[in-house]
């Protein structure tokens, strides 16, 4: 299951949407996640799921990957959109002991299910159609700024395309070893909370070991390559806005704008 | 007592656009007290021949049997199955995770429910068996050789006194003399615990060394099953398939071809000795 | 945890690192692309105090002398010294006594260090620890990135440096999509693409099945005949050093054999006692002349042992 997360995977394809600067797709991004909140009527919600279905049919990325990518989020979702549901006070419509149904439960908890999925499915498009390393080029150039009050920004970008390389191999790792504890006898299922977490041990100490030597082939392999900070370094992929990048930007806003009006207005 | 499985399909993301067959109508049968070699280049489908093995994956579609009963059947425990079939993965020292050799050897024995007087006393034994050190049972694992850690590991499963004992690449990483003796060792368990050996391995000199069986695996398929004389002797049919015979095949060949009656089905260094010396008629001594 | 090893399987991080690096410019005038003289390390253990309370010798009285455009091969058990050896050639680690010179530069020297690095890349074992890049042509380019080199430049170098090994078809795919045998070729490509004179290969194919380390070999070999590169191959592989211009076998921290191929693999008793082996074609030449066949010694390949048999 932990395979099915979308967040973080590139999705390989020759779109638009990966031609974009990863600027605009983080700033676009953003906005969008912002207009869910906005949103709050059905026009509102329209016009989320048409600018959403738009992206992801420009995107070139499989809608059946996209809804593959949700399903870890089930559970989180369930809960959420039954918190909601049972605990929103208002008019009643269903009860059965100390459970009631209301209409703004219902309300509420259809607006929330919406904004979670779009929002993992919006962020998904956005990792899905650029690779983790631009990614980090592009909030590395966002955040260039803080650079002035000392936040080292080379570095927190670098650590993040590492580790973003780094957890399929992990992933893979923990499949690995979990394998090879359950054909020593280990038992991951079964026991109460304490005991599950004690029968995690033989996972997570190699896990953690393994992580460890990991990180210390890299940083020697990146040494060996010269590594040495962000000062002096060029870019193989540097970020220059293009018309196409505009454009993008113009259409976010408009969107955002949109949306805005909607929530005024109707 | 055997393992045995019965068109065995194992199916990636069955129904979808990214379906692949792992492994394809699989059926074979494992005596108790074999030695078989299982070869096939990576991704043939031989880890999740493996696998299947001991229940860590289930079939798609056919039937796995351990001693004459289905191991998917309603109420099989497959713990049990585990102690009787053990699987040694490839890069084993990876999953140790004790403070001490000793501790980690008795994980297994103790899963199994033994007491921790038994559990020490099985380890102990395996650590015996592998070859390690007393000296080393009560150090960190993480302060061991690679070499060291491998035996370790092994000894890990071995002490759940398993029946059948399955390696994959148990030498990968280790050097000439490492290799030798750990496999040295596991042929020493096969004659003197009886235990059917299922060693997985890319090194044919190896398998040509130890195993009396070797089944080759292709695109999730079993290419060949036999001895490893008939198996190294379709020796085309296996590059094909991205594989080789040992070296030795190549060399006894050759001298044929020039014209020395050398026999061509010697797939060791001293069976190739041995024919050359009487091809030259220098005879045994 | 009673000691505290500082890194990996042995612990690393001289102490004296600092110390030992000379700031003068003291240029040795040679010929050679490495070389080493009185070379010797200590890997320091650490008490809880951060102490240093044992140390223990990896290598000791290494003197190596390796021409531009050789290929060599450095044959040891696990724990022979070899890696150790290997990391000194592009200053991962610095000696605790002797001086090792990288194309006349002197490790030790803090001033060089990038310098060096440059001109003798590394290639490692594990495929997955030594790719940055989530795509393989910018892996590719991160070498060239932390040179400094210009855009342009750079893309040229990728271009080439995939081309050179064969992965130019694989480009824009994800590292983990690849075989080992690929990845360690775009490890090698990564490393080309900083243009160095030589390439240390630390047991490049251990990890890798029978055809990820024809692919690499060859790859190598290659590289060595086209360009011209120095290879330093370490590897318990036998069949991988046949071709070598030169072999150095390890035992203990110390040189203990050199020679060719051939001469190596005369020796074939010697070998055994350092945990070694020879290819089996040798090893039943070996065998043949221990029985009363006259045989040339080191016999490295089918062809010759046929040659000498039938004619």
């Amino acid at each position: 299951m932990i395979r099915d997360i979308t967040i973080g995977q590139y999705y390989p394809a020759d779109s638009s949407l990966h031609r974009l600067d990863p600027r605009v797709k983080f700033i676009g991004t953003f906005l969008f996640l912002i207009s869910l909140f906005v949103a709050d009527s059905f026009w509102g919600y329209l016009l989320a799921t048409c600018f959403l279905g738009g992206i992801i049919l420009l995107s070139k990325v499989p809608v059946k990957f996209m809804v593959k990518g949700l399903k870890p989020l089930f559970i989180i979702l369930l809960i959420t959109v039954l918190f909601n549901l049972f605990l929103i006070p208002g008019k009643e419509i269903w009860s059965l002991g100390f459970l009631t149904i209301t209409v703004e439960g219902v309300q509420q908890a259809v607006k929330i299910g919406i904004r979670l999925i779009y929002l993992v499915m919006g962020s998904s498009v956005m990792t899905l159609t650029t690779t983790p390393n631009q990614l980090t080029d592009g909030l590395e150039r966002i955040l260039r700024p803080l650079n002035k009050i000392k936040v080292p920004v080379h570095e927190i970008s670098m650590m993040m395309s590492i580790a973003l390389r780094f957890i399929p191999i992990l992933m893979e790792e923990t499949d690995k070893i979990m394998k090879a504890q359950i054909a020593r006898g280990a038992d991951f299922e079964s026991g109460n909370l304490i005991q599950k977490a004690k029968n995690m041990i033989p996972l997570l100490v190699p896990l953690f070991i393994s992580a460890f030597r990991r990180a210390d082939d890299l940083a020697m392999a990146m040494e060996a390559r010269c590594y040495h900070g962000g000062d002096h370094r060029t870019q193989m992929k540097p970020l220059i806005y293009e018309r196409k990048d505009y454009v993008a930007y113009g259409i976010v806003l408009i969107y955002l704008a949109a949306d805005i009006l909607i929530r005024i207005f109707l | 007592m055997s393992l045995k499985l019965e068109h065995v399909t194992y199916t990636y993301n069955p129904g979808s656009a990214y379906e692949t067959h792992a492994l394809k109508d699989v059926s074979l049968e494992i005596p108790q007290g074999q030695f078989v070699g299982v070869i096939g280049h990576t991704g043939s489908g031989k880890s999740t021949l493996t696998q299947h093995f001991n229940g860590l994956m289930r079939p798609t579609s056919g039937t796995v049997y351990y001693n004459d009963e289905d191991i998917w059947q309603e109420g099989y425990s497959l713990k049990r199955l585990r102690s009787h079939v053990g699987l040694v993965f490839q890069y084993p020292e990876h999953q140790l995770f004790e403070a001490d050799v000793l501790s980690d050897v008795c994980f297994g024995p103790k899963n199994q429910g033994l007491s921790q007087e038994e559990a020490r006393e099985r380890a102990r034994t395996a650590l015996i068996q592998v070859g390690l050190k007393e000296k080393y049972f009560s150090s960190s694992p993480f302060e061991l050789s690679g070499g060291q850690k491998r035996r370790v590991a092994i000894a890990g499963v071995l002490a759940m006194e398993p029946d059948v004992l399955i390696l994959d690449e148990p030498t990968a990483g280790l050097d000439p003399k490492g290799r030798d003796e750990i496999l040295d060792q596991i042929a020493y368990l096969h004659q003197e615990r009886k235990i059917t050996v299922i060693l997985v391995s890319h090194s044919m000199e190896d398998i040509a060394r130890y195993v009396e069986r070797i089944l080759v695996m292709n695109q999730g398929e079993k290419a060949f099953d036999g001895t490893p004389k008939e198996v190294f002797a379709h020796y085309k049919e296996l590059e094909a398939m991205g594989l080789a015979a040992p070296q030795i095949t190549y060399i006894m060949h050759a001298l044929r071809e020039n014209g020395l009656a050398a026999d061509t089905s010697a797939i060791t260094v001293e069976e190739a000795r041995d024919s050359i010396l009487k091809a030259l008629g220098r005879g045994e001594k | 945890m009673k000691t505290i090893w500082k890194s990996g399987d042995i612990p690393v991080e001289n102490t004296e690192k600092k110390t030992y690096r000379k700031v003068c410019r003291l240029k040795q005038k040679t010929m050679e692309i490495i070389k080493a003289r009185k070379l010797k390390y200590d890997y320091l253990k650490y008490d809880d105090n951060g102490q240093a309370s044992e140390s223990y010798t990896a290598v000791e009285e290494i003197d190596l002398d390796i021409q531009p455009g050789q290929f060599i091969s450095i044959l040891g058990h696990n724990g022979s010294g070899k890696s150790t050896l290997a990391k000194h050639m592009n200053a991962l680690l610095i000696p605790t006594e002797g001086t090792i010179w990288v194309d006349g530069m002197d490790t030790a020297m803090e001033p060089e260090l990038w310098k060096i690095r440059q001109k003798a890349g590394m290639v490692f074992q594990n495929p997955d620890n030594q790719i940055i890049g989530t795509v393989v042509e910018e892996d590719v380019g991160f070498g060239p990135e932390n040179l400094g080199i210009p855009t342009e430049g750079i893309w040229s170098r990728v271009n080439k440096s995939l081309e050179a090994v064969g992965m130019t078809p694989f480009r824009h795919r994800s590292p983990n999509k690849l075989s080992g045998g690929q990845k360690q070729r775009v490890a090698i490509a990564g490393v080309m693409a900083m243009h160095p004179k030589c390439i240390i290969m630390d047991e490049p194919t251990a990890m890798l099945d029978p055809n990820g380390r024809k692919e690499v070999l060859e790859a190598v070999h290659e590289l060595n005949k086209k360009e011209g590169i120095t290879v330093i191959l370490i590897t318990h592989y036998m069949e991988e050093v046949i071709d070598s211009d030169r072999v150095f076998v390890m035992d203990q921290g110390h040189i203990v054999m050199q020679g060719t191929p051939r001469e190596i693999f005369s020796r074939v008793e010697e070998l055994k006692a350092y945990r070694l082996d020879v290819p089996q074609v040798t090893l039943l030449a070996y065998e043949l002349k221990k029985a009363g066949i006259p045989l040339p010694d080191g016999i490295l390949t089918t062809k010759e042992l046929v040659d000498a048999l039938c004619h």
